[in-house]
């Protein structure tokens, strides 16, 4: 019996390489589209790690003009210190992470033994046009099951027009013991682009555990 | 010399708009469905000095139905073309005759500025909207600036529903006019068991430019 086998070029279609077969919008045709929009490009996982840094062009990481918009989602970051805050910054050109930065910060949380709550502005973890970290999480505690997860956008770092925005929520258990939950925004107030983004922990407190996964939101 | 191709309903499947061919669970036949992951781009339109950006259902290839569960649009570099301008957003119940989907919502925001002169984070009755018909307000006052701009992301949650009202949720970061940065935090419900099948984008006045994608989310 014969097999008969369609061969990949026999459809009417441009074949594009990593691209499946589907149908088109109008549904009488064919053409190729990709898989999810949001593309998994790197993952950082911390072991005693001062700094996790993606660098656009270093170890398969992409931070230009290939995806309109990228989110960092940190997963379970345990710090060396107690009540440790997380901290991120921006490479706009060199080596350092010092891009100039405007940010609002601001965070609610809630003790375990409910003698507090707090929801409010915290000025300490603002910058105005500083070119210091910027904040992201209440102070980690260091205890074995304590840890901060969350997540970042960061918009058109490529652009040479406008500022670089950026924003994103942390929870963490804080020292206290409490839950704290951060919200922080910003730009980075430069039109060079930014090429690198370094996460780390206050002072000389390292990330013993942890995962930063970086992703690019698909243009296409 | 003649081509042989493989037309599209030649293939023992029903053809389904912008869905994938891949093979069934069972490895013996195709079936259409959508490929890895669950975030699919749907659409982007892209503003040069327009008034508004418009998402329709069934208009140049825009879903906005029960075919995901919540949709996405994301706000890339939106830059007013008047000073002071404001971003904002409605949704369409009638085939998008009409903009002018009764709300309630919320409002707040973190802004500082520049110079350190202000910070601070507060409700915003002005922004906010009590079963109103209007444009929902998703800046503050926007800087046109040469490097001025703003971003952000709004989640729509089962626009088809007729039985529920349709809830939104949105946060975005805009560079005021005063040189300050405002980070808002934004929320509400189209009060309606109408289907939602449009959303426009818009300044409060004059035009704007940037890039406006839609994600369907499975």
């Amino acid at each position: 019996m014969a097999i008969s086998k369609f061969n990949y070029n026999s459809f009417n279609v441009t074949p594009v390489a990593g691209k499946a077969l589907s149908f088109n919008s109008d549904a009488d045709g064919f053409s190729t589209a990709g898989a999810s929009s949001m593309v998994l490009i790197k993952t950082l996982t911390a072991s005693s790690s001062s700094t996790l840094s993606f660098v656009h062009g270093s170890s398969s990481v992409v931070l230009d003009d290939t995806y309109p918009v990228y989110l960092f989602k940190l997963i379970n970051i345990h710090s060396s210190g107690d009540s440790v805050t997380m901290k991120v910054n921006f490479r706009d050109g060199g080596s350092a992470y010092d891009a100039s930065k405007t940010s609002t910060y601001f965070r609610t949380s809630h003790r375990e033994n409910d003698t507090e709550t707090v929801f409010g502005y915290a000025g300490g973890g603002d910058l105005a046009n500083a070119t210091g970290e910027q904040q992201i999480s209440g102070g980690l505690g260091n205890g074995n099951d304590e840890s901060g997860s969350g997540h970042m956008y960061l918009f058109n770092p490529s652009s040479t027009t406008f500022v670089k925005h950026f924003f994103g929520v942390t929870q963490a258990v804080a020292a206290t013991p409490q839950t704290e939950q951060a919200f922080f925004g910003g730009y980075c107030n430069t039109t060079s682009a930014i090429d690198g983004v370094q996460f780390s922990l206050h002072g000389s407190n390292t990330m013993d555990a942890g995962t930063i996964k970086l992703y690019g939101i698909a243009d296409s | 010399m003649a081509l042989s191709k493989v037309d599209f309903n030649n293939i023992n499947v029903t053809p389904a708009a912008s869905k994938a061919l891949k093979w069934n669970a069972s490895a013996n036949g195709f079936e259409t469905g959508d490929i890895g992951g669950s975030m699919v781009l749907l659409k982007t339109l892209t503003a040069s000095d327009e008034a508004n950006r418009q998402f329709h259902t069934g208009t140049s290839g825009v879903v906005l139905d029960d075919t995901y569960s919540s949709y996405i649009w994301k706000f890339i570099d939106i830059h007013p073309e008047t000073n002071a301008a404001q971003f904002t957003f409605n949704g369409s119940a009638d085939a998008g005759s009409n903009y002018n989907v009764t709300k309630t919502t919320t409002h707040f925001a973190a802004s500082h500025a520049e110079d350190n002169s202000e910070a601070q984070i507060a409700y915003d009755t002005g922004r906010d909207l009590a079963q109103q018909t209007g444009a929902q307000n998703i800046s503050n006052e926007v800087g046109s600036g040469n490097d001025e701009c703003g971003v952000g992301t709004l989640q729509l949650f089962n626009p088809s529903s007729t039985t529920f009202v349709k809830h939104f949720i949105c946060t975005t970061n805009f560079y005021h006019a005063s040189d300050l940065v405002l980070n808002n935090y934004i929320a509400g419900y189209f009060n309606t068991t109408s289907a939602i099948t449009g959303i426009i984008f818009s300044m409060s006045s004059g035009n704007f430019n940037g890039t406006i994608k839609m994600y369907g989310i499975l």
